[in-house]
């Protein structure tokens, strides 16, 4: 019969669906560079709110999380399986220290009364509110991301603990993987994008 | 050819058996047919929703509804039939069907996720119904423009929150047909031997896929500021309204492709089958439908002419929307020299899709009045949009999609419906359908706005003439669609080919089997080579 | 077959995890000059770059097939369009 399907179908439904993702968050970056060109000067102020460090160490952790999913790949590949059982663990973590991070920065944030809809943001330069309103948003949306991910990596964990993904068959890590490194791809652009406007 | 158990009988998986099998189907036939009926269902209560408006209008002042009624009644018609009908309806009925049949395959590529796209698409539907009985549907237009989308006290996030799963369930449908088409390709199959219905679903699955999460986070941005009230598009707060309307139309103006481009794609079967002649211009063909998908996504902002956005950017969207209009014109151009000395043959889906051809060349015609940035002032937001919209989305792939039920319904079903039935039916549709949409587009000329349940005294007669014209139209579809489900009580006796098509799905019996081909299938050099096909009306089953 | 060829190394992976912090070193430390418009572009050049290091080698792009690498930019350049001709309008009003 007919159609034969292969692995590679379901990495190229992944890569697809990827682009969704890209698109989805390209719609809240279209907003993001129409109301900076419009509000450099806002945006700049809104930006030195931000803590730097905790847009650095989330990017350091990001980055090293998605260094354990590809070694992870490597370490199924090679039959190593206790390696790569120990980087998608140490993936897990960064991605829980990310979300606890986040936590932190928020809850500051709302502390010192920059919160959708808060006074100081009614009271303030309309602008601001504009920034904060799609750092909430943006970043909001990518910690959902996060912890879809998490729940993916949490998956092939298991998966990978029960040798039902192996050198043979691990198209379902590489697509835990692949969504794993699009959510840093995002966290790449997010980054400069709030925390580094000057 | 051999009689084999079709589809109907064989489950697949195979331990499902009765409603299960059919709920729980991973067969992209079965999957098809429920898309199917659920459209079905969706058509006719739009339709019908769609009469009552006609019904307020007839006359003026308030007659059957009132205004807050009204509004809400024509935001339930576009949404359902939008996102409900349109969207769906070929790609997920006919696509769903025959797309895998095209190409050689026995299913699609992910039949799971296929199954999923039909729960998320009946899930947003009821999300719809939902919305009916808690505090009143949307009053906003299917549009959902901001700012009256955020204050206005009637259920908007429910509602929007149903086109976005509906979203989800075109994007993934888009999705499985893209990797379906590349990976489970007859090994025999060329791109330019592919069927040109099928290269229009692959031009559409592009559109689906990369414009559809521009919506689903738009839509999600009018719910977070519903609940948050983050003022992204608030002015008081910084915000620009107009901005709302760049994201909306960067997805619903490429949507009008993902509703169109299939419907073309139907014609394109259609027509050569009955001229009993090659396609004209297959790869011009090809080349238009990828072009519409490309060139479709560079002019959402023609919408927005009237907003206030910046002279340069409508001139600018302005020129661009004429450049669509020349891959559609060469797909017209096309058909109609398919025609030419063709050894035609009149059918019910031929006739669907000659009056296609008319109304949709009217449709694009006065779409290029509205683009042209100085008369699109004087007719913005008239009801000469109304009927420009209706004239493509309705005339266009509302026509299409009736020529491809009558088309592929024999083959769905292994049943030839009643001939002249179908035609009276066609005859009162268009019929109506004129009495219907002509009057709007003077209506329109002449001032009248959309939107509204009452109007001046000087527009009475046109009103009262669209409403009539209405009547005719919806006993038209009402008859088109019993006619096709009588014949479900008849015997199966369509045979494999009883239009003497060539794709395909003509080689294969009536209904399908499971896994769609009893033996590997002979990939023809060229999809529309009818030098083997003789005159089939003396081996069709009465209709006439 | 398809799976040999998309495997890198450990030392691979880590040199490019050295070159993406490095990056983010670099990208933080240029914030720090004050170009004016400038600093914007420099920064997506360099979110960028790293981008392109994560696609590549983490993602294993190029063994996806051409037809990803082809979709994938048109995604980008769509992405591109979406961005640029809405400026036609808030550049000009």
């Amino acid at each position: 019969m007919p159609g034969q399907r292969d692995q590679t179908g379901k990495k190229l439904g992944m890569w697809l669906f990827l682009f969704t993702e890209i698109i989805l968050f390209g719609a809240l970056f279209v907003l993001y560079a129409v109301y900076f060109s419009w509000y450099p000067k806002d945006f700049i102020l809104g930006a030195k709110e931000l803590d730097l460090g905790f847009g650095v160490i989330n990017t350091v952790i990001l980055l090293i999380s998605s260094f354990l999913v590809a070694a992870s790949i490597t370490a199924v590949q090679n039959d190593q399986r206790h390696i790569a059982l120990a980087a998608l663990a140490g993936a897990q973590v960064c991605g829980a220290v990310f979300l606890v991070n986040k936590y932190f920065e928020w809850g500051h944030k709302i502390e010192i009364g920059i919160y959708p809809g808060s006074e100081r943001l009614l009271d303030g330069p309309a602008p601001q509110n504009l920034f904060f309103g799609l750092y909430y948003v943006v970043t909001g949306l990518h910690g959902i991301h996060i912890g879809i991910g998490m729940v993916l990596l949490a998956v092939s964990l298991v998966l990978v603990f029960c040798r039902r993904i192996t050198a043979e068959n691990d198209v379902v890590l590489d697509n835990c993987g692949l969504y794993w490194h699009l959510v840093d791809l995002i966290w790449i652009f997010i980054f400069p994008l709030f925390y580094l406007v000057v | 050819m051999e009689t084999v158990a079709s589809f109907y009988e064989t489950p697949e998986p195979a331990r499902f058996t009765g409603i299960w099998s059919w709920l729980l189907t991973l067969d992209h036939k079965r999957i098809g047919l429920m898309y199917l009926f659920a459209i079905l269902f969706w058509f006719l209560l739009a339709v019908l929703l769609g009469g009552v408006l006609r019904l307020e209008l007839m006359f003026p002042g308030e007659t059957i509804l009132s205004p807050g009624l009204y509004n809400s009644a024509f935001t339930l018609h576009g949404v359902i039939m939008i996102f409900l009908f349109i969207i769906p309806a070929l790609p997920a009925i006919f696509g769903n069907f025959f797309l895998p049949i095209h190409i050689g395959a026995d299913d699609v590529y992910f039949p799971k996720l296929n199954l999923l796209s039909w729960y998320l698409y009946m899930a947003g539907g009821g999300i719809a119904i939902f919305s009916l009985f808690s505090d009143g549907f949307a009053d906003t237009g299917w549009t959902f423009y901001v700012p009256f989308s955020i204050s206005t006290n009637t259920n908007v996030s429910t509602t929007v929150f149903a086109a976005f799963v509906l979203g989800f369930s075109s994007m993934l449908t888009g999705l499985n047909f893209i990797t379906t088409v590349h990976k489970m390709r007859d090994r025999a199959m060329g791109w330019l031997q592919i069927p040109l219905f099928t290269w229009s679903l692959y031009a559409t699955a592009w559109v689906q896929l990369l414009a559809t999460p521009i919506i689903a986070i738009t839509l999600v941005l009018v719910m977070i500021e519903r609940f948050f009230n983050v003022g992204l598009f608030d002015p008081a707060r910084g915000g620009d309204p107009i901005l709302y309307q760049h994201l909306f139309w960067m997805y619903s103006h490429p949507a009008v492709y993902i509703m169109i481009l299939p419907g073309m794609g139907v014609i394109s079967e259609i027509i050569p089958v009955f001229a009993r002649k090659s396609i004209f211009g297959y790869k011009a063909i090809v080349g238009s439908s990828l072009a519409i998908a490309i060139a479709g996504s560079l002019v959402w902002a023609h919408h927005m002419y009237t907003s206030g956005m910046s002279d340069t950017a409508v001139f600018v969207f302005s020129l661009l929307t004429y450049v669509v209009a020349i891959p559609s014109a060469i797909k017209v151009f096309s058909w109609v020299a398919t025609l030419y000395k063709g050894a035609i043959e009149m059918t019910p889906p031929l006739f669907f899709s000659l009056c296609f051809i008319y109304l949709f060349s009217v449709g694009g015609l006065t779409g290029l009045v509205l683009g042209a940035a100085g008369a699109n002032i004087h007719v913005h937001d008239t009801h000469f949009v109304v009927a420009h919209f209706h004239f493509t989305m309705f005339g266009g792939t509302g026509f299409a999609f009736f020529a491809a039920l009558h088309y592929w319904w024999p083959k769905m079903f292994g049943r030839m419906y009643d001939f002249k039935k179908a035609y009276i039916a066609a005859i009162l549709v268009t019929g109506g359908f004129m009495f219907h949409y002509v009057p709007m587009f003077i209506l329109g000329l002449q001032g009248m706005p959309r939107r509204y349940y009452d109007y001046l005294p000087q527009y009475a007669n046109g009103n009262f003439f669209a409403g009539f014209g209405a009547l005719f139209m919806i006993l038209g579809i009402g008859l088109m669609v019993a006619n096709l489900l009588v014949s479900l009580s008849r015997p199966r006796n369509a045979g494999p080919d009883p239009w003497g098509g060539v794709t395909l799905e003509w080689t294969i019996p009536s209904p399908p089997p499971v896994h769609n081909f009893v033996r590997p299938p002979e990939i023809m050099a060229y999809p529309y080579d009818f030098s083997g096909v003789t005159d089939r009306s003396a081996q069709r089953p009465k209709g006439e | 077959m398809e799976h040999a060829s998309h495997i890198f190394s450990y030392k691979t992976l880590g040199l490019v995890l050295g070159a993406l912090l490095v990056l983010t070193g670099v990208t933080v430390g240029a914030s720090y000059i004050d170009l004016g418009w400038v600093n914007v572009w420099i920064a997506l050049v360099i979110a960028s770059a790293k981008a392109s290091l994560v696609l590549v080698v983490f993602m294993h792009m190029n063994s996806a097939g051409k037809g990803v690498v082809v979709s994938f930019l048109s995604t980008v350049f769509f992405l591109a369009i979406m961005i640029g001709f809405i400026f036609w309008d808030v550049a000009f009003r």
